[in-house]
C-alpha cells in the first residue's frame, strides 16, 4: 500500500467514529479506535529491517501541481522512529483511555475524532518531505491539540489553556512557514532532501540566518522551549490520555523532530549550534528548578517534560557541532545525536507511564494535589511500582533506561571540550555545569513526584474519594511501559541498532553513510570516569536536598508572580484584544455616513490613481454624436430637477423632482434611440413616484418638522470628488475601446441565430437569458423582503414574552 | 454630445452622493435613486450615442446604423433591479419610522457596547 495513503488512514477512520458511537454505544468506542494505531504500528514495524540497513521509502501524491505542492511521504530512520512512537504510544494511550473515559458520561465521539485527526497530522509532520505539506500537518496538530485540551469545554481553565497553546504554537507555526518559504526561495525547492543536498550553498545566502531563526521559533514554540514553554503547563487541563500522548510523547516532540530533520541544512551555522544547545540547556535547568514549585501532579510532569525536551534539544545542538570537527565520528562528540534519540525513546516510555499513573491517582482519589496525597503505597501497590520505576528512570538511576541516556547526555556535554570553535574553548565548561545542576533538580523532582504521592502519611479525610487500586485494564498500558523501561536497560544495544542508529544516520548524514557506520556501543559500566563521578554527585546532592525539601520549598513563594512569563502572556492578550477593540472603534463609528465616506473616498482614490498611473485618461473628439437642441433642453430640465432636490425644503418637492429626473431620462432614451428603455423607464418611474408618495402619505409627522439640508463642506467635497471621477471615467470609457464590442456579433446574428428582430429583447431573453433569470430572482427576493418587513413587529405587547 | 452627457452624469453622481451622506433616511433613498439614474446614463454614454436607427432589425438598415444594443440591454436590467432596491428601501424606511419614530440616521445608530 502506498505510504502517503497510510498517513490519512486515521483521519478516514475518524469519519466512522460518530456513527459507531451512536449505533454501538454499548461497546466503548475506544475499542474500534484501538485497531487503527495498532494495525499501523504492526505495518510500519515490518519496514524496520530494511530501514535498519539504511533503506528509505518515498511515495508521492500530487496535490496542487501548478504550485508544485504535493504530499510526499519519506520514510527513513528518523521518520520511522517517530512513526513507531506515534502509533505505538497511540495504541497504548487509546487502550488506557478506554478505561479512563466513561462511555456513558463522556462525549467519546468528539474525543476520538480529535485524537484520530491528531494521529494523521502527526504522521504527516514526521513523514512529509515537502515543506508546505509539513507546515499544513504541523498546524493541524496545533488545531487538534486545541480541540483536545478544550475537550471539557465547559471549564474555564480548559478553554484558557486551549487558547494559550493555540496562540503560542500557531504563532510559532507561522514564523516557521516564513522560514520554509525563505528556504524554498534560496534552494528553489520545497523538498527537504534536495535542500539538504545543497546545504553548503544555502549557508552563503543572505536569507540563511533569517530562515534559521524563523524555523527555530516554530520548533521552540512547539517543543515548549524557554520562553515559550508556558502553554504546556496550562495544556494539562486536557484529559490525561491526551497529556500522555500529545503533551509528552508525540506532539511536543515535533519541534525536536524538526530540529533533528533540518540539522543537516543548518548545522553549518554557529548561530544554530548556540541557539539550539543554549536554549535547550537553559530550558532544562529552568523547568527542572520550577518543577519543584508545582503542587499539581500533572503540573510537575508538565515542567519535567519541558525540562527533558530541553535536554534533548541541547543534545541536538551539540550534535550539530560535530559537523565542524574533522573526524567527529571518532571523538566523544558522536555521542550527542545518539543520546538525543535514545533519550527521546526513553522519555516516551517513562514519561508516558508517569502521566498514566498521574491519571490513575486522579481517577481513583479525586485529586491531583500533591499536598493532599500521600501514603497511597499500600492502597495502590501496582501503581506505586510503576511510578517508582518511571521516576527513578527519570532521575537517572540504574537499572532503568534513564540512567543510560542520562550518562550519555553528560558524556556529550563533556565532549564539548574537544570542540574549539565559536568561542567554545572558553565557554564549554558552562555546558556540563548547567547540565549537572539541571540533573540535580531532575533527581529531586522525580523523588518528589513519587514519594510525596505514595509514601508518607495517608490523609483519607483530604481526598474526595476512597482511594483504591485502578481497574486492571487501566494498568495494562503503564505496566507495559514500565516493563519497557527496565527492559531497555538490559538490551540497549538492540534498541540502538534497530531504532537509534538509523535515526542518527539521518540527523548526521555528514558523518555516516549508513546506520552500520554509527560506531556506538551502549554499556552501563564505563569504569571510573568523570560522568560517573558527576552522576554520583547528583545522587548525593540531590538526595540531600530532597531530604530537606520541606525546609526550603517555601522559598519558591518568594518568586513574584508579577514578573512571570504567564503574566506577560496575559498582559499581551489583554493589550492586543483591547488595542484591536480601541482601534476598530476609531473608524467603526456606527454612522452610515462614515462608512459611505470611506467607500466613496477609497473608490475615488483607487479609480483616479489607476487612471493616472496607466495614463488611461483621454478624450476622443473625433467620434462624437452631434449636439441637438432637444437633448440640451432635456438635460437642462434634468439638471434643474436635480438642483431642486438638493435645495428643496419639503420632502414632497424632492420626491416630485426625482420623478422629473426620471422622466427626463426616459425622454433622453427616446432621443438616443432606445424605445424599450424609454417605455420601461416611464412605467417604473410612475410606480416609483407613486410608492414614494404612498410611503410619504403614511408618514405625516415627518412632513411637519421639515428643514432644508444644511450645507456641509466635507460631504460636498466627497460628492464633488465622486462626480468628477465619474465624469472622467465616462469620458475615458467612451474615448477608447481596447477590444471590439460584442454588440457587433449580436447585431449580425440576431436574426440568423436567434430568429428575433428586437436586438435588445433578444439579448435579454436569449443571449443573456441567465442574467434575466437572476434579475427576476432579485425582484423576487426584494418582494419577499418587503412582505417580511411589513409583517415584522419589533415592539412586543405587554405580557408577551416569546422566549419564556 | 458625449462630453455634455459626461458632465451631466458627474452632476447626477455628485448630487446623489451628497444626498446619501445626509442624515435623513428619505434623502438617502432619493440619493440612491439619483445614483441609479446616473449609472444608467453612464452605461448609455460609454457605448457611444451614435447610431441612427433603434436596435430593431429593419429592411435597408446596415449593422453600423443601429444604436448599440448592449448598453440598452444592461440598462434595462439595471432599471428593474434599481426599482426593486428602491422599493425595498422605501418599505424599510417606512417600517423603521413606524417602529422607531424617526428617520434620522444619527438617532438610528446602533448601540452595541462592549468593554
Amino acid at each position: 500500500m502506498s505510504l502517503v495513503f497510510l498517513i490519512f488512514i486515521p483521519i478516514l477512520a475518524a469519519l466512522f467514529i460518530p456513527l459507531l458511537f451512536k449505533r454501538l454505544g454499548q461497546i466503548h468506542t475506544g475499542w474500534f479506535v484501538l485497531l487503527v494505531p495498532a494495525a499501523l504500528f504492526l505495518y510500519y514495524a515490518t519496514r524496520l529491517p530494511s530501514v535498519m540497513e539504511g533503506g528509505t521509502y518515498v511515495s508521492e501524491l500530487s496535490w496542487i501541481p501548478s504550485l508544485d505542492i504535493a504530499f510526499v511521504a519519506y520514510l527513513d530512520g528518523l521518520s520511522l522512529l517517530f512513526t513507531l512512537l506515534i502509533t505505538g504510544i497511540g495504541a497504548l494511550v487509546v487502550l488506557y483511555s478506554i478505561f479512563y473515559l466513561d462511555k456513558h458520561r463522556e462525549q467519546l465521539h468528539n474525543f476520538y475524532v480529535y485524537l484520530l485527526i491528531f494521529m494523521s497530522a502527526m504522521l504527516g509532520v514526521v513523514q512529509s518531505d515537502h515543506l508546505i505539506t509539513l507546515y499544513l500537518f504541523w498546524e493541524l496538530t496545533s488545531i487538534s491539540s486545541f480541540l483536545l485540551i478544550a475537550y471539557w469545554y465547559t471549564r474555564d481553565r480548559s478553554r484558557f489553556g486551549a487558547l494559550k497553546s493555540m496562540m503560542i504554537t500557531v504563532f510559532g507555526g507561522l514564523m516557521m512557514l516564513g522560514g520554509f518559504v525563505l528556504l524554498s526561495i534560496m534552494g528553489g525547492t520545497y523538498s527537504i532532501r534536495e535542500l539538504i543536498a545543497q546545504a553548503p550553498e544555502l549557508a552563503q545566502h543572505d536569507f540563511f540566518i533569517w530562515a534559521l531563526v524563523l524555523v527555530l521559533l516554530g520548533a521552540f514554540t512547539k517543543s515548549a522551549q524557554f520562553p515559550f514553554y508556558i502553554w504546556l503547563p496550562d495544556a494539562m487541563e486536557a484529559p490525561t490520555p491526551v497529556s500522555a500522548y500529545l503533551h509528552s510523547a508525540t506532539m511536543v516532540k515535533a519541534g525536536i523532530y524538526l530540529v533533528a530533520r533540518l540539522t543537516p541544512v543548518f548545522a553549518l551555522s554557529e548561530v544554530w549550534m548556540w541557539l539550539v544547545a543554549g536554549v535547550g540547556l537553559f530550558t532544562m535547568v529552568w523547568a527542572s528548578f520550577f518543577a519543584l514549585k508545582q503542587t499539581d501532579l500533572k503540573g510537575i510532569l508538565a515542567f519535567s517534560t519541558v525540562s527533558q525536551l530541553g535536554l534533548i534539544m541541547s543534545l541536538l545542538g551539540v550534535a550539530a557541532a560535530a559537523y565542524h570537527v574533522e573526524g567527529a565520528a571518532d571523538t566523544y562528540l558522536k555521542y550527542a545525536a545518539f543520546a538525543a534519540i535514545f533519550h527521546l525513546i526513553n522519555h516516551a516510555t517513562f514519561k508516558g507511564s508517569l502521566f498514566m499513573i498521574a491519571g490513575i491517582v486522579d481517577h481513583e482519589t479525586g485529586t491531583r494535589d500533591i499536598r493532599k496525597l500521600g501514603g497511597l503505597m499500600s492502597l495502590m501497590p501496582v501503581s506505586f511500582t510503576v511510578a517508582l520505576i518511571g521516576s527513578l528512570s527519570m532521575a537517572g538511576l540504574p537499572p532503568f533506561n534513564g540512567f543510560l541516556s542520562k550518562e550519555m547526555f553528560l558524556t556529550a556535554m563533556l565532549s564539548l571540550q574537544e570542540f574549539n570553535m565559536f568561542s567554545m574553548d572558553v565557554w564549554w565548561v558552562l555546558f556540563p555545569i548547567i547540565a549537572w545542576v539541571g540533573s540535580v533538580f531532575t533527581f529531586i523532582y522525580s523523588l518528589y513526584f513519587v514519594f510525596h504521592t505514595f509514601a508518607g502519611k495517608h490523609q483519607p479525610e483530604q481526598l474526595p474519594k476512597q482511594a483504591h487500586e485502578a481497574p486492571i485494564g487501566m494498568l495494562i498500558s503503564p505496566v507495559f511501559l514500565a516493563a519497557l523501561v527496565v527492559m531497555i536497560f538490559f538490551i540497549p544495544n538492540l534498541i540502538g541498532d534497530w531504532l537509534v542508529k538509523p535515526a542518527v544516520a539521518a540527523i548526521q548524514p555528514f558523518l555516516y553513510d549508513s546506520p552500520q557506520n554509527v560506531d556506538i556501543h551502549v554499556s552501563a559500566w564505563h569504569g571510573f570516569n568523570t560522568e560517573l563521578f558527576m552522576t554520583l554527585g547528583i545522587f548525593a546532592i540531590g538526595g540531600l536536598m530532597f531530604w530537606t525539601l520541606r525546609k526550603w520549598q517555601h522559598l519558591y513563594d518568594l518568586y513574584p508572580d508579577a514578573i512571570s512569563l504567564n503574566r506577560l502572556y496575559d498582559e499581551m492578550m489583554l493589550l492586543s484584544g483591547g488595542g484591536a477593540n480601541r482601534f476598530s472603534r476609531i473608524y467603526m463609528t456606527g454612522f452610515i455616513r462614515s462608512y459611505l465616506v470611506y467607500m466613496f473616498s477609497f473608490m475615488t482614490f483607487i479609480v483616479l490613481l489607476t487612471l493616472f498611473l496607466n495614463e488611461a485618461f483621454q478624450i476622443d473628439f473625433s467620434n462624437l454624436a452631434p449636439i441637438g437642441v432637444y437633448e440640451i433642453v432635456i438635460l437642462l430640465a434634468l439638471v434643474g430637477a436635480t438642483l431642486t432636490i438638493l435645495g428643496s425644503k419639503s420632502r414632497l418637492t424632492a420626491i416630485i423632482a426625482l420623478g422629473a429626473v426620471g422622466y427626463s431620462i426616459a425622454l433622453l432614451f427616446v432621443i438616443f434611440r432606445a424605445p424599450d428603455l424609454a417605455l420601461t423607464q416611464l412605467v417604473i418611474e410612475t410606480i416609483s413616484v407613486a410608492l414614494f408618495l404612498l410611503a410619504f402619505y403614511h408618514l405625516p409627522q415627518i412632513s411637519r418638522k421639515e428643514e432644508r439640508m444644511k450645507f456641509r463642506f466635507g460631504n460636498a467635497l466627497v460628492a464633488l470628488a465622486v462626480g468628477v471621477t465619474m465624469t472622467l471615467v465616462a469620458l475615458s470609457a467612451h474615448s477608447q475601446k481596447a477590444l471590439p464590442s460584442i454588440s457587433e456579433f449580436y447585431k449580425e446574428t440576431v436574426y440568423s441565430e436567434a430568429g428575433g428582430g428586437n436586438i435588445v429583447n433578444v439579448i435579454l431573453v436569449d443571449y443573456r437569458g441567465f442574467d434575466t433569470l437572476f434579475e427576476i430572482a432579485v425582484l423576487g427576493i426584494a418582494g419577499i423582503g418587503i412582505i417580511t418587513m411589513i409583517r415584522l413587529r419589533l415592539t412586543k405587547k405587554e405580557g408577551q414574552h416569546e422566549n419564556k | 454630445m458625449e462630453i455634455v452627457m459626461s458632465v451631466a452624469i458627474g452632476l447626477l453622481f455628485m448630487a446623489a452622493v451628497y444626498l446619501m451622506l445626509s442624515k435623513s433616511l428619505i434623502r438617502i433613498i432619493i440619493g440612491t435613486g439619483l445614483l441609479s439614474h446616473g449609472a444608467h446614463l453612464l452605461l448609455l454614454t460609454m457605448g457611444g450615442l451614435g447610431g441612427t436607427a433603434p436596435p430593431v432589425v429593419a429592411d435597408g438598415v446596415s449593422a453600423a446604423e443601429y444604436a448599440d444594443p448592449l448598453p440598452q440591454a444592461l440598462i434595462l436590467t439595471a432599471i428593474v433591479i434599481s426599482f426593486a432596491v428602491t422599493s425595498f428601501f422605501l418599505v424599510l424606511a417606512y417600517r423603521a419610522y413606524q417602529e422607531l419614530g424617526t428617520d434620522n440616521m444619527e438617532l438610528l445608530r446602533g448601540t452595541e457596547d462592549y468593554e
